[in-house]
């Protein structure tokens, strides 16, 4: 259960070294990515002109406030409030966003299935959980939105966040096979049959 | 007593915002009480993070949450109450697009086909509008909930049939909270509709999964279930987040409606931790917001 503070990108190697139980903490770049965005780029072609590889990529759509444009919000957005949603929905992009684009790192709630799982183990990847609905809190991890791309998809546009002390997230899925969500799952489904009877189903 | 349309749409403006922003207190007394009851580390930790985050919240005046989620006003008009009821609805409606557009707000609603945003937190049929009628004088009440498509995303119906009797409301209930796992975002209220048509159905589960914790069913067979079934839930260990741990639910909340003779309709809907709303009460004193 060792805790890890990467600045990124990362290299395949970091990742390999995490296992479940671990903890994370980001600084650098942070990008933000959500179901439009996904949909868009991987069954409508369109392509990011971001450099992904190595870095870790959020499950979010944050709130955020049009401003003109200017050292301190170079993108001309001011987060407001940046949170993260659920993951599991947007289980068929996670090999497509590893292997064309090289992210390494899914930063979500709620955990991911076992396509994600057998990529993360094939190509060097990790699902690091954040606590969903704590967005006021994380939203004072994010120094500022440097970039968007997509932005026709608003708020689901592709977002470059620079993040300072973006954590501690756990490594709930690791490279070597091993999920939490999994692991639980398995452990709630053997406790039903005693809930069941506890109820007096019969 | 009359209604200023004015007012309320100032009132619906400000709800969306304070209930996105304000945790009403029975939900935070919730998340305390679970996190003092708590035996798994990882739990405690999880539950920890969400308490630090209703205090950052209320430090910087942010958002609890991210997810502005579909507007829903329920409207209760009491008696000795004049109001152009159309008026309402529109003004309803303009004080939730104003919100979205003043704050500013993220929208989150988009058309069902065209998935396209107009970024009013507007559409067809939304903001959920239900208006209902109370036997209280010259009172109107304006409850606001933003409800969050995590939990929203985890909304099941099962037209069983009486054979399967209460075991399969029972049965039902303990398999949606397994399949939701961490998706709906841990502890949750686990609403449950029991009876009905299908929609009434689905509608008394939202209204269970939006009740203050604490209050209980009106009807004996239902508050008896819900008691059963909170105990019942929290030894699955599914936990805060779908991450293991004792606090899988604060409750499980029941409503219920008579049926059909064939008919044993079941609905689950849940609520996230960040169980949010807001209430606006209009009467002859003026306007009292709270939860």
């Amino acid at each position: 259960m060792a805790h890890h503070d990467f600045t990124t990108p990362v290299g395949e190697a970091a990742i390999r070294a995490l296992r479940v139980n671990d903890t994370v903490t980001l600084n650098g770049t942070l990008y933000g990515i959500r179901d439009a965005t996904q949909i868009h780029m991987f069954d409508r072609g369109r392509k990011t002109r971001f450099d992904l590889a190595g870095h870790a990529v959020i499950h979010t759509a944050p709130n955020v406030r049009k401003v003109a444009p200017s050292a301190v919000h170079p993108a001309g957005y001011a987060p407001v409030c940046v949170g993260t949603t659920t993951s599991a929905r947007m289980e068929r992009f996670t090999r497509p966003l590893m292997s064309q684009y090289g992210v390494r790192m899914i930063v979500g709630k709620g955990g991911m299935l076992a396509d994600s799982l057998a990529t993360f183990a094939e190509l060097g990847g990790v699902y690091l959980a954040i606590v969903g609905g704590a967005a006021a809190l994380e939203t004072t991890w994010i120094e500022q939105i440097e970039d968007v791309d997509l932005d026709d998809l608003n708020p689901e546009s592709l977002w470059r966040f620079r993040v300072k002390g973006f954590g501690p997230l756990l490594v709930a899925m690791d490279s070597h096979g091993a999920s939490l969500y999994t692991e639980l799952k398995k452990a709630a489904a053997a406790r039903r049959a005693a809930v069941l009877t506890s109820l007096g189903v019969k | 007593m009359n209604i200023d349309l004015q007012q309320v749409e100032e009132a619906a403006k400000e709800l969306y915002i304070r209930a996105l922003k304000i945790l009403p207190p029975d939900i935070k007394a919730g998340i305390a009480a679970l996190a003092q009851r708590e035996t798994d580390a990882t739990a405690r930790t999880i539950l920890g993070t969400m308490i630090r985050n209703i205090s950052v919240a209320e430090d910087t005046a942010n958002l609890l949450c991210q997810d502005t989620g579909i507007p829903i006003y329920n409207v209760a008009i009491g008696r000795g109450v004049n109001v152009d009821g159309y008026g309402l609805k529109q003004a309803i409606r303009a004080g939730c697009e104003r919100a979205t557009r003043e704050y500013p707000l993220r929208s989150s609603v988009v058309h069902p086909v065209t998935r396209r945003n107009e970024h009013t937190s507007c559409g067809r049929g939304v903001p959920v509008i239900h208006i209902d009628f109370s036997d209280i004088d010259e009172t109107l009440e304006i409850e606001m909930i933003p409800k969050g498509s995590g939990s929203e995303n985890s909304s099941w119906l099962k037209m069983a049939v009486p054979a399967d009797g209460v075991d399969a409301i029972k049965t039902f209930v303990v398999d949606c909270v397994l399949e939701s796992g961490g998706k709906s975002c841990p502890p949750t209220i686990v609403g449950v509709g029991v009876g009905g048509t299908a929609d009434l159905c689905v509608h008394l589960a939202k209204q269970a999964a939006t009740r203050a914790l604490g209050s209980r069913c009106a009807d004996p067979e239902g508050a008896q279930l819900e008691q059963t079934l909170s105990v019942a839930v929290n030894q699955l260990g599914v936990g805060p987040q779908g991450l293991g741990g004792d606090a899988t639910a604060f409750a499980v909340h029941i409503e219920t409606a008579a049926t059909h003779i064939t008919m044993n309709p079941v609905a689950v809907n849940m609520q996230c931790h960040s169980a949010r709303r807001a209430r606006a009460t209009f009467t002859p004193r003026g306007i009292e917001y709270g939860f």
